[in-house]
């Protein structure tokens, strides 16, 4: 399989370039904000990505998706990226459809998220930084579990309709499917750097049957596993989109900005960076790709690529909105220009599902060292 | 697909029967590249390996059969180069031959130049050498002075270039010489001739790393006969910016390694440093540093398969070679200065037999070439500014 996206993949990736861009340009999160909205996203919005088929991407087609990969899902997520558009959509119809796939609750849920209606959460990480511990308890009780506990930093965890749940059985780790509004759940939504939304959400003996785990009881890991390549390699493609946008928008200031009665394109000592800064970024989509065709092969090496895409991403995108800021002088402090927006949003991503320093320890431990 | 599945798996098994265990080595130093030519030296299994691999035409396995090469479509280079990391195969020949000249002339030689050239070099049977760099005309290529004169049906040469790897040992020069002085880059002519040709000389110039000497090289009155100009007359310079694309994707690829075989430089820190209880490199800011590196250097393996496939394609932008030599050589740069970071002293050692003859220490001092040969780290980011990034002048 070469290493670029065929004709279909290129197809999709314009078509969502063009829909992303027309209905949720950077204005849309700048109304959102200045609104005070407290959903996080536009509902209207996630139901035109239905229409789209979007969000039925990785749906299998029996189930109402388009049974496509991690490469198309990647595409539209790079989209959201660009135009750092408010979406459930790694959460939903990334991290949750791999996680859920294949198992009882696909049925329950996947018509919903293919249909725009259903929005998902993830209760993964318990402190500040990933670190995928899992010290959450779940005791069995009746025929079912009692959750307690604390997650953070969950994502639309205050207005969605499921929430995945990793918690320690006796077993081992153990997933769970939480309805939306189960007694002892509370949310306290806080509003990020980025202006999106992350809550705290609190398991007060949460009571849920039996049929709420997702995969076997102890087998969790396996599903989080699967549910965190999924979600980083897709937080690696809006990290490229956010990196590329901000580049662009770098780029073209360069061109346009007049210093010293020239354009301060034509200095070399921001020439020289600009073209280091495209490199990176070239680089970090190489490695994207590289994961997205080894997960969609189901090849035993995406998991290391996986890893390396989070990092590259991370470590690209952080010099992107950082030269960005750089090179756009006084404007690009201002709230007025857009370029502080990727800055916010690259710092959201490069922590969400492990940093650079986390992947790189990883990848570093997978290999022996 | 089953085609080539059968073509991975005959591929398979004909490495499998004909690549000596010699070659299946890792290459530790610059004498474990085979570059062929009429006065090379052959280690044991290394002509066997070559001759082996000419003989199918892959040792340019996407060349047209009638030049010596191997005919394969790009998909089935790629398994060929696949399966020769599978089992650490080297390279069977190395040469300017097939890396930057052979590409040229498939494009811009004439059918008779082809024929004449191209299966000598696929079998290593010449071993080239470039003349462009001149002591004046660096960075500024186009601003080379070497001479030469119309005389009826030859060009008689005259002047000095410099840092000419390995002309000492070459047979053949590809080089660039100055055919008008009305225009800077159209008044230059691309030429090949035997560096056996009367009034040739070179002079080797030591490198930092005691070794692999380039040279000063030297024409007087040397006669070049005009059926050996590629190309038009002043119009070498097109043919030098093509064969300068692809010397750069060439080193851009150097000393990244075979993706299989273990990683040596985190071998070497585990055999230098050792492991804390933890399993984990006990010098953590080492171990960090390392860290960072291998995700940049895999997934600069992931850019480099997709560059190969884009270009294979035709899709690549004709600058992006500008980027890849970039990048991939100031990520080689920065792989040796942690091999040497976790060899310690043992890794300074210049001559001692346990280290190779100084083989961590020299490899580290060449690799500061890569950022300077083939044009440098700067003038290719100026490249990519310009090119890619279209910014203004
Ligand atoms: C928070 C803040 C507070 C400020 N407070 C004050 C204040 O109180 N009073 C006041 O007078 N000013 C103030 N400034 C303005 C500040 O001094 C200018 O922003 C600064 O001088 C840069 O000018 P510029 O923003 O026009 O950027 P530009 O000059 O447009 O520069 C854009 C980019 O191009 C680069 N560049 C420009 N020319 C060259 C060159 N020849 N070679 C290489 N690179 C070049 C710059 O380094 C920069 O990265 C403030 C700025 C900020 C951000
Ligand atoms: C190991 C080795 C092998 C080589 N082999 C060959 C060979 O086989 N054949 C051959 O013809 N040549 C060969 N070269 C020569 C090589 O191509 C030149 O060294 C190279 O093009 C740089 O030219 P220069 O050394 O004259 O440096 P200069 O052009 O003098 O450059 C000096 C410094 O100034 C910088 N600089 C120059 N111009 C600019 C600019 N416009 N903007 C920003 N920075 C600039 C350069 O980047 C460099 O850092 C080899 C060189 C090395 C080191």
């Amino acid at each position: 399989m070469p290493l670029y996206l065929n004709d279909e993949q290129a197809m999709l990736r314009d078509t969502a370039a063009e829909f992303v861009t027309e209905h949720a340009p950077v204005r849309h999160l700048r109304a959102l904000r200045d609104a005070d909205d407290q959903t996080g996203f536009s509902r209207d919005l996630w139901r035109q990505f239905a229409e789209m088929g979007f969000t039925g991407i990785l749906v299998p087609e029996d189930q109402g998706g388009l049974g496509l990969g991690h490469v198309e899902a990647g595409v539209v997520m790079e989209a959201i990226g660009r135009n750092l558009s408010p979406s459930p959509f790694l959460s939903t119809a990334v991290a949750a459809v791999e996680a859920l796939k294949g198992t009882a609750h696909a049925a329950r849920w996947f018509r919903g998220i293919a249909g725009g209606e259903t929005v998902a959460a993830l209760a993964i990480d318990e402190g500040a930084k990933h670190t995928g511990r899992v010290v959450m308890a779940a005791e069995r009780s009746g025929n079912g579990f009692k959750l307690s506990g604390t997650k953070r930093s969950v994502q639309h965890g205050h207005v969605a309709d499921l929430i995945l749940v990793a918690a320690q059985t006796g077993e081992g780790v153990t997933l769970f499917a939480v309805e939306a509004g189960a007694a002892g759940l509370t949310a306290d939504p806080r509003r990020l750097a980025d202006s999106s939304l992350a809550s705290e959400l609190v398991f007060d003996g949460v009571e849920v049957d039996a049929d709420a785990v997702i995969g076997e009881v102890g087998g969790g890991q396996a599903v989080l596993d699967r549910l965190l390549a999924a979600g980083r390699t897709g937080a690696s493609a809006e990290l490229l989109g956010v990196g590329g946008g901000a580049m662009d928008m770098t780029v073209d200031y360069l061109k346009q900005r007049k210093q010293f009665g020239q354009p301060i394109g034509s200095f070399q000592a921001l020439q020289h960076r600009a073209a280091h800064l495209y490199s990176e970024m070239e680089i970090a989509r190489a490695a994207v790709l590289k994961a997205q065709q080894l997960l969609d092969a189901g090849d035993p090496r995406a998991g290391e690529a996986t890893m390396v895409a989070k990092a590259m991403t991370g470590l690209a995108t952080t010099l992107s909105v950082q030269e960005g800021i750089q090179m756009h002088g006084g404007i690009g402090m201002t709230d007025d220009y857009d370029i502080g927006f990727y800055m916010k949003r690259a710092r959201v991503l490069a922590e969400l599902f492990g940093d650079a320093g986390h992947h790189a320890d990883a990848l570093a431990r997978a290999s022996g060292y | 697909m089953t085609d080539l599945a059968a073509f991975r798996h005959e591929t398979r098994e004909w490495l499998e029967a004909n690549c000596p265990a010699e070659m299946r080595q890792p290459v530790r130093s610059e004498k474990d590249v085979c570059w062929g030519g009429r006065r090379a030296v052959y280690q044991p299994g290394q002509k066997e390996w070559m001759d082996a691999m000419a003989a199918r035409g892959w040792t340019v396995p996407d060349w047209p059969t009638e030049y010596g090469g191997g005919g394969l479509s790009p998909a089935q280079a790629k398994i060929l180069k696949e399966e020769m990391a599978a089992i650490g195969a080297r390279n069977p020949l190395s040469s300017f031959g097939i890396s930057m000249l052979g590409p040229a002339l498939l494009k811009y030689g004439t059918e008779a130049q082809k024929l004449e050239h191209l299966p000598r070099i696929a079998r290593g049977e010449i071993r080239w050498c470039q003349g462009y760099s001149e002591p004046n005309a660096g960075s500024d290529l186009a601003g080379l002075a070497t001479s030469a004169e119309d005389a009826g049906d030859h060009y008689v040469v005259n002047g000095q270039k410099v840092w000419t790897s390995y002309a000492d040992k070459a047979d053949w020069i590809f080089c660039l010489v100055r055919t008008s002085k009305e225009s800077k880059q159209g008044g230059i002519s691309f030429v090949l001739f035997d560096m056996e040709s009367e009034g040739v000389s070179t002079r080797p110039i030591l490198l930092i790393s005691g070794y692999s000497p380039f040279c000063e090289t030297f024409f007087d009155d040397v006669k070049v006969p005009k059926a050996n100009r590629i190309h038009d007359e002043n119009k070498g310079w097109d043919v030098a910016k093509y064969l300068l694309g692809h010397e750069r994707e060439m080193i851009s690829g150097m000393g990244l390694g075979q993706s299989t075989g273990g990683n040596p430089l985190v071998e070497g820190a585990i055999a230098t440093i050792g492991l804390d209880e933890s399993g984990r490199l006990a010098d953590p800011m080492l171990r960090a540093a390392i860290a960072e590196f291998d995700v940049r250097a895999r997934a600069f393996a992931a850019m480099s398969e997709r560059f190969i496939d884009e270009l294979k394609a035709g899709r690549a932008h004709p600058a992006q070679p500008s980027m890849m030599k970039y990048a991939g050589t100031e990520l080689n740069k920065q792989r040796h200065e942690l091999v040497m970071a976790a060899g310690g002293s043992d890794a300074l050692e210049w001559e001692s037999e346990g280290s190779g003859g100084g083989a961590k220490a020299r490899a580290w001092l060449r690799t500061k070439a890569n950022s300077i040969e083939g044009g440098t780290s700067e003038i290719q980011l100026g490249i990519i500014a310009k090119r890619i990034l279209e910014l203004p002048s």
